[in-house]
């Protein structure tokens, strides 16, 4: 794993908060869609805040590609989970929302999780084992 | 009704993101390294290259469906139970996708990473 591709996970995680809290903030202000109405759920992307979604959530989709070009997804995916924690601080530090003890421990969990896939291998050899094991060993080195 | 409508969104963006997650996760194994195919072909190429591969565009069309399930579910239910809930089951859902069709070895290292992220977004959500 070099730094860039460290960076390139980094962007993963920081891209899809940004996009996911967008959508969020678009939806509530749009209100309930019914299913009698789904030319409303056609509408959505034309309104500002879920357009600024989308855009980041391109982003996010672009970088998601490049880590699954030379990452497991079994990798990738706990590996960007620190997601779920960041939009949490962001509630906590910016929007003064109060974490409970339960949120702190969900937190702890998910950091575990990344700190537990992200020591191991980027790449399982499946099909050719000698390659990607070298692979594996060289990236450890430069990281 | 909304709660059933909730779960509902929920089923169908697990099912549907990790078909997805599973053939993008292939066609990008597909076209290898795209750092070091931009590196030595140019940005174009790569672009040229994902597009061509045939399973790219179906992964992109189970991301459409997981997308507007996620849009759906967010205007019935609370962020604070669909998108948890989805994203947790959806951690586990691909664990045993990338096992099974895209033949990862899932060690116990990834086990024990994908529940515990899962658990915790679970604990989060309480």
């Amino acid at each position: 794993m070099t730094f860039r591709k460290y960076l390139v996970l980094a962007g993963i995680t920081v891209f899809s908060t940004a996009g996911d809290s967008l959508l969020a903030r678009g939806m509530k202000e749009l209100g309930n869609v019914s299913l009698h109405h789904l030319s409303g759920l056609l509408l959505a992307v034309v309104h500002p805040w879920v357009t600024a979604g989308i855009l980041f959530l391109l982003a996010f989709f672009a970088c998601y590609m490049s880590a699954l070009s030379w990452a497991d997804l079994t990798y990738v995916l706990p590996a960007t989970s620190l997601a779920y924690v960041l939009v949490a601080l962001v509630g906590h530090f910016r929007l003064h929302e109060v974490i409970s003890p339960t949120r702190w421990l969900g937190i702890a969990l998910i950091a575990a999780g990344v700190g537990f896939v992200a020591a191991g291998p980027s790449v399982t050899p499946s099909r050719q084992p000698r390659d990607a094991g070298r692979d594996t060993v060289s990236h450890e080195v430069e990281s | 009704m909304s709660e059933l409508h909730a779960w509902a969104a929920i089923g169908l963006i697990i099912l549907a993101s990790t078909t997805g997650d599973v053939l993008l996760s292939y066609s990008m194994k597909r076209v290898g390294d795209v750092d070091e195919l931009r590196k030595r072909r140019g940005l174009l190429a790569v672009v040229g290259r994902v597009l061509r591969t045939p399973t790219f565009p179906l992964g992109l069309m189970a991301m459409g469906v997981a997308f507007y399930s996620l849009l759906f579910g967010l205007s019935w239910g609370n962020l604070s139970l669909v998108v948890p809930a989805s994203a947790s089951l959806t951690f586990v859902a691909n664990a045993v996708a990338a096992r099974i069709f895209l033949h990862e070895r899932v060690g116990r290292r990834r086990w024990i990473a994908a529940l515990l992220v899962a658990g915790g977004v679970v604990l989060m959500a309480l």
